[in-house]
């Protein structure tokens, strides 16, 4: 077990790789209590959501969610999130753990302007992702909720394992289709809960997934993670999340910032992704060198890409470096190691045949 | 699993058997255990110099590198090529995916090292249960 953000967290089960490749071939089930649940509630809430994280949350219908992040007035990182519209005058933030207390004062001082209630549930929800090819057909056993009507980033809500009004949200953390289901965090019913996934998921080779794996997953799918990719000291267009802030919202949190990086010619460095190409493991912290042996960045994520079977990383090089095909060189145990940037996400879940 | 009676062991979890003046090399099931699936094993190369306490090569799992430490002062005489295609071997039995094997320079060298209780004990505080 290891300390994550004040959670006794297993990195692994039954052990990292079987649960990454049960993931991405078949269903694994992880706990991700120690996830946040922000809720902004009131007529005001909306333009709370629109000042405070940058995606544009008016193109939300009720039932939708979407990736966004909280910015400092800098265009910085305060934290990624996902926004659940809930109904009209209510939203949830599902947040970092890592982050939580700073999130709930950061969201609360930001919304007081705003006519709007922010409530901080994250203890009363044990959340658990259930993620795979089979995850549907694994969850589809245990609720009366019809999840092939469920678009990946919407969600509903039904009776899961005999609890009435659950959340079940089509997101994850893997790049693979997947659940995530919030239920009432006493441990009876959190334990109750898991072992009807487990055994539900039996049939398809369930495994449950450590932190080790979630990591893995996430690099794969080249999913930025708070403290690496994204940070205090790193901006939007740097983290080449553009896609999912909107600047033509109107003014918001971070927004004046950004604008003043695009005229001014766009971010001096990108997050990039590396395959490693010799011999070696690239790992975070590790220095990123040009071919002459000049200091150019530094990897935020590396690792073996269990799935994938090579050596991947993520890192911050220079915008001259950030073109595909370009050649660095990464320093592992102090040898300059032959990498290669290569397209991100590194994985890409299978397209499915159209569904019924 | 056991630790077997006739191998010493370092506080840094790799073991040796001693026999005369060969000795060989290994992780300890514990270490296995704590890094998880390996998936890369840098060896040392046959002649090289090896010294007590002093780094001979490297094993990295997914999630972890941990630098591997010469029980002993010598020579390496053999390597276990074996684990350059199939590091997961080590997983699957610590104890007989050796590393490497070494002329002892000094085989007395071994008797300071910890015996299997030692180990065991020691393995069990470090990690609390």
């Amino acid at each position: 077990m290891v300390d994550f953000g004040g959670w006794d967290m297993p990195v692994e089960y039954s052990g990292l790789i079987a649960e990454h490749m049960a993931v991405r071939t078949g269903v694994g089930v992880f706990d991700v209590s120690h996830m946040g649940d922000i809720q902004l509630r009131g007529p005001g809430s909306l333009g709370a959501v629109q000042h405070i994280s940058m995606n544009d949350a008016a193109r939300l219908q009720v039932g939708q969610a979407q990736y966004s992040a909280m910015l400092y007035p800098e265009g910085t990182f305060v934290d990624d999130i996902i926004v659940h519209k809930f109904s009209e005058n209510d939203y949830l933030f599902v947040i970092n753990a890592g982050t939580r207390e700073k999130d709930y004062e950061w969201v609360r001082a930001q919304a007081r302007a705003f006519d709007c209630h922010v409530n901080d549930y994250s203890d009363y929800y044990t959340q658990l992702a259930i993620q795979g090819p089979r995850a549907q057909e694994t969850l589809q056993k245990l609720t009366n909720a019809d999840l092939s009507k469920v678009k990946f980033y919407w969600f509903t809500w039904g009776t899961v394992c005999g609890l009435p009004n659950t959340l079940v949200a089509r997101t994850g953390y893997t790049g693979e289709d997947g659940f995530e289901i919030y239920v009432p965090s006493d441990e009876a019913t959190s334990e109750r809960v898991w072992n009807e996934v487990m055994a539900a998921g039996a049939e398809f080779g369930i495994l449950p997934c450590g932190l080790g794996a979630r990591n893995t997953l996430r690099l794969e799918a080249a999913l930025s993670l708070y403290g690496h990719e994204i940070s205090e000291s790193i901006n939007v267009f740097e983290a080449g999340l553009d896609r999912f802030c909107k600047l033509e919202k109107g003014s918001f949190l971070g927004s004046s910032a950004l604008r003043g990086v695009l005229s001014g010619g766009g971010p001096s460095r990108k997050l990039v992704g590396l395959e490693v190409v010799e011999r070696g493991i690239a790992r975070d912290g590790y220095r990123v060198f040009d071919l002459s042996g000049n200091a150019i960045g530094s990897v935020t994520s590396g690792s073996p890409a269990p799935f994938l079977k090579k050596n991947i990383a993520l890192a911050y090089v220079p915008r001259s470096f950030a073109e595909v095909g370009t050649e660095v060189a990464v320093e592992i145990r102090n040898n300059p190691v032959k990498a290669v940037v290569v397209p991100i996400p590194f994985y890409k879940k299978p397209k499915k045949a159209a569904q019924s | 699993m056991a630790y077997p009676t006739n191998y010493r062991y370092t506080r840094e979890h790799e073991w040796i058997e001693a026999s005369g003046k060969t000795g060989t090399v290994g992780i300890t099931e514990h270490a296995q255990d704590s890094l998880g699936d390996i998936v890369f094993v840098e060896l040392p190369r046959v002649g090289e110099k090896v010294e007590k306490g002093k780094v001979f090569g490297s094993v990295e799992s997914v999630k972890a590198v941990s630098d591997l430490y010469s029980p002993a002062t010598g020579t390496v005489t053999a390597v276990n090529e074996e684990l350059t295609s199939a590091p997961e071997k080590i997983n699957a039995d610590a104890h007989a995916a050796w590393i490497m094997k070494i002329e002892l320079s000094d085989p007395s060298e071994i008797d300071a090292l910890l015996t299997a209780a030692d180990y065991e004990a020691y393995a069990k505080e470090e990690t609390g249960h």
